[in-house]
């Protein structure tokens, strides 16, 4: 079995290189990389199309195990292929949550059914998320985790959260941490703004999030740990970031579609697909999001895939829960938003959504396009146009805060070891 | 007598708060002092009339049990006369009570103080207030030099020299006095210590007492000549230290399939009671590497021999 891609852009992060190119595929490998390679095969025409290495979501939330009614391991595939994800991260905060070896041999076993992509659980901070004591945490490496987060929470006690980054720093654990002080956030449904202040809904000063960067960053710097800052959404946090790095603390951020495309005035229509933790800001925050994307303060963009049953989504804002899909979407907002714009270029792209993910886990074979790596690339049309469309989604939730929305760009093939896995 | 001539080394300090402050001639003197009073341990007759007439008061204000028993047993060797006021330090507000009593027993004029208590710092504080010779027994996590003192002594027993010995202290050293104890003493005699336990009990700059610090197991006792086993305190856990027992001995628990990475003729020390199955498999601590019940025997020879350099120094001062 062999398959080649003919005349492609290949994008390759790695070498900073983008050229036409074909890629011969044998068996679930990249066996060739040159020009004008002879077919005597399947063949793929990828005139005129991107070929980046397979996208890489640092954050996605799969649901499973507990509520399958949103997402299953399948369904959360299927969405992560059609938006050119080959490598995902799942969130526990789950029920049960991830904090045990039993739970990643479960999602194991289960993606091992769906065949589709990898799918790399991440483990609890602290048993339960409960925020008591941290987990067993060599047992969750050694079961398979990178990464541990208390996702959907900070970790509130801060002693615990320093041990829980020494005891990560010795095994090699990446700290993914979800930046929100509960007391500052306060129950609120949106950015505290003027916007809120019309609108009446409660607010989310912009302080939840920033305390906390600042307080993990400043346990980061103390015990040396590897800390990655989840979904950013405000400047002022990319500034604090910004002196850590400067300072060389071990730090990387991401931020999301929603904070990089929409600011919080979305929310004036009480679409509850725009009620989203940490909230949409203001424009000046994404402004500012803009230029770190461009700075390389922000490392990666990650999607946040929030499924939610159509029923809790549909009932009144402040009774909604938080959250926004994002695998089937990311990829065409990105382009439609920084390519289109020409804030950065597919290089660039390719570094974000696919090479530094792959860095700050340590995947060494992951990120970027070579000969003797598996074949995982995605092809896109840069040229497509689409609307999104609630009926389209494969994923089993429909929540998606773009939905009405005309994006460029679109995958049209998504191979994964090889296979091809996603085809429009 | 059972003193040594050999070593020409003079004991001139009024007290023993530490290895810290001992040179390695003075930390030899007392080994060497041992090894000689170890001899009378073996005697039909296990006593000497060398302490007679001199008092020592065993204040041990937190629990011990083989320690207390160890230095009373000790000094009763020496013909010594002991008074033990056992208490518990922690219901005693802020050190006032430590002053009054320590005012208390220097008026009834004895000539040793052997302290145990739960703060860092009691043995010093108590050693300025009082002229009799002060021996810390333990105090809080800083410093156990008689504990460090028959560790060495039961090394050396088997290894002779301790230069260039690979001893690896494996445990929660962030709270040991054994520990910090060991790196002085063991460092002045030029071994190589390698201290490793979760990042989560390391002390912080731990390296700059010229140790290797090491959070990998199998590492450190790859080549080691001695494994000193720390005895694990379960109430840890709740202070955020490490998730479980069970995590605990996955990572750091030594037992005989780990040894196997160690050195054939690796010896295991623990300064005891130990946790069976937790720092320490029931199989290694019974087995021939394990030399816990010689550490016992060899703690009465070093105490004798700091109650002995103490209370004669005490003696000659008073003169």
């Amino acid at each position: 079995m062999s398959l080649l891609i003919q005349n492609g852009l290949v994008v390759d992060p790695a070498t900073n290189k983008a050229q036409i190119q074909d890629i011969l595929i044998e068996k679930s490998g990249i066996a060739k990389l040159a020009k004008n390679i002879k077919a005597d095969n399947k063949t793929i025409d990828a005139t005129g199309k991107i070929i980046l290495p397979g996208l890489i979501d640092l954050h996605t939330h799969l649901r499973v195990p507990g509520r399958e009614d949103e997402e299953t391991i399948l369904s959360g595939s299927l969405a992560a292929v059609k938006g050119g994800f080959t490598t995902i991260m799942c969130m526990p905060n789950t029920n049960p949550v991830i904090d045990n070896a039993s739970v990643v041999d479960l999602i194991k076993k289960e993606n091992a059914k769906a065949g589709l992509i990898d799918i790399i659980p991440v483990g609890a901070i602290t048993k339960g998320q409960l925020g008591c004591e941290f987990s067993e945490l060599a047992e969750l490496k050694e079961a398979g985790c990178l990464a541990i987060s208390e996702d959907g929470k900070s970790v509130e006690n801060t002693h615990l959260m320093r041990r829980a980054l020494e005891y990560a720093r010795m095994l090699g654990l990446l700290v993914i941490s979800h930046c929100e002080d509960k007391n500052l956030s306060n129950s609120g449904l949106m950015h505290e703004d003027i916007v809120s202040t019309k609108l009446g809904l409660k607010g989310i000063p912009d302080i939840a999030e920033t305390i906390i960067v600042g307080r993990d960053i400043e346990l980061a710097r103390f015990t040396k740990a590897k800390l990655h800052l989840a979904h950013i959404s405000t400047g002022r946090a990319l500034e604090l970031i910004k002196r850590a790095k400067d300072d060389s603390v071990d730090v990387t951020a991401e931020t999301c579609p929603h904070y990089i495309a929409l600011n919080d005035e979305a929310v004036s229509t009480f679409n509850t697909n725009t009620k989203i933790n940490p909230p949409l800001r203001t424009e000046k925050d994404r402004q500012q999001i803009l230029k770190a994307l461009q700075s390389g303060i922000i490392d990666c963009i990650s999607t946040d895939h929030a499924p939610h049953n159509q029923a809790e989504k549909e009932l009144e804002y402040n009774l909604a829960p938080f959250g926004t899909i994002g695998l089937e979407t990311a990829l065409s907002v990105v382009i439609t938003e920084l390519l289109e714009n020409k804030l950065i270029d597919w290089l660039q792209l390719a570094k974000l959504m696919s090479l530094n993910p792959a860095k700050r886990l340590g995947l060494k074979d992951k990120g970027f396009i070579a000969e003797g790596l598996e074949a995982n690339l995605v092809i896109i049309d840069p040229q497509a146009e689409w609307l999104v469309k609630e009926g389209d989604f494969v994923s089993k939730s429909k929540n998606s805060v773009f939905i009405g929305k005309k994006l460029k760009g679109c995958v049209d093939y998504t191979i994964s070891k090889g296979r091809i896995v996603f085809k429009r | 007598m059972a003193t040594n001539p050999s070593n020409k080394t003079k004991w001139n300090k009024k007290d023993l708060l530490g290895l810290e402050e001992l040179t390695k001639e003075e930390i030899e003197l007392v080994l060497d002092t041992a090894d000689s009073f170890k001899e009378v341990l073996t005697r039909e007759v296990k006593k000497v009339p060398t302490l007679r007439g001199k008092t020592v008061v065993l204040l041990f204000l937190e629990p011990s049990t083989r320690t207390r028993t160890s230095f009373e047993l000790a000094a009763k060797r020496l013909s010594a006369d002991t008074i033990s006021i056992a208490g518990n330090s922690s219901s005693i507000v802020k050190g006032e009570s430590l002053t009054d009593t320590a005012k208390n027993i220097e008026a009834m004029n004895v000539d040793v103080i052997v302290l145990r208590h739960m703060a860092e710092g009691s043995a010093y504080m108590l050693s300025k207030q009082v002229d009799a010779a002060v021996i810390n027994a333990g105090d809080g996590c800083h410093e156990h030099p008689t504990q460090a003192l028959l560790d060495i002594m039961t090394i050396r027993e088997r290894k002779q020299n301790i230069q260039d010995l690979k001893i690896a202290i494996v445990g929660d050293i962030a709270h040991s006095r054994v520990a910090r104890s060991n790196i002085w003493g063991l460092k002045k005699l030029g071994a190589h210590v390698i201290v490793c336990g979760p990042a989560t009990l390391m002390p912080k700059d731990v390296e700059e007492l010229g140790v290797e610090v090491s959070y990998d197991i199998n590492d450190a006792i790859k080549d080691a000549d001695v494994i000193n086993v720390l005895r694990l305190q379960m109430e840890r856990q709740k202070e955020h230290l490490f998730p479980s027992i069970r995590e605990y001995i996955r990572l750091f628990g030594i037992d005989k399939e780990r040894l196997t990475h160690a050195k054939k003729d690796v010896l295991i020390l623990h300064p005891g009671p130990v946790n069976r199955g937790i720092e320490l498999s029931a199989d290694v601590a019974d087995s021939p590497y394990a030399l816990i019940l010689n550490q016992v025997t060899n703690g009465i020879a070093v105490r004798m021999a700091v109650l002995y350099l103490l209370g004669v120094q005490k003696g000659e001062k008073q003169k």
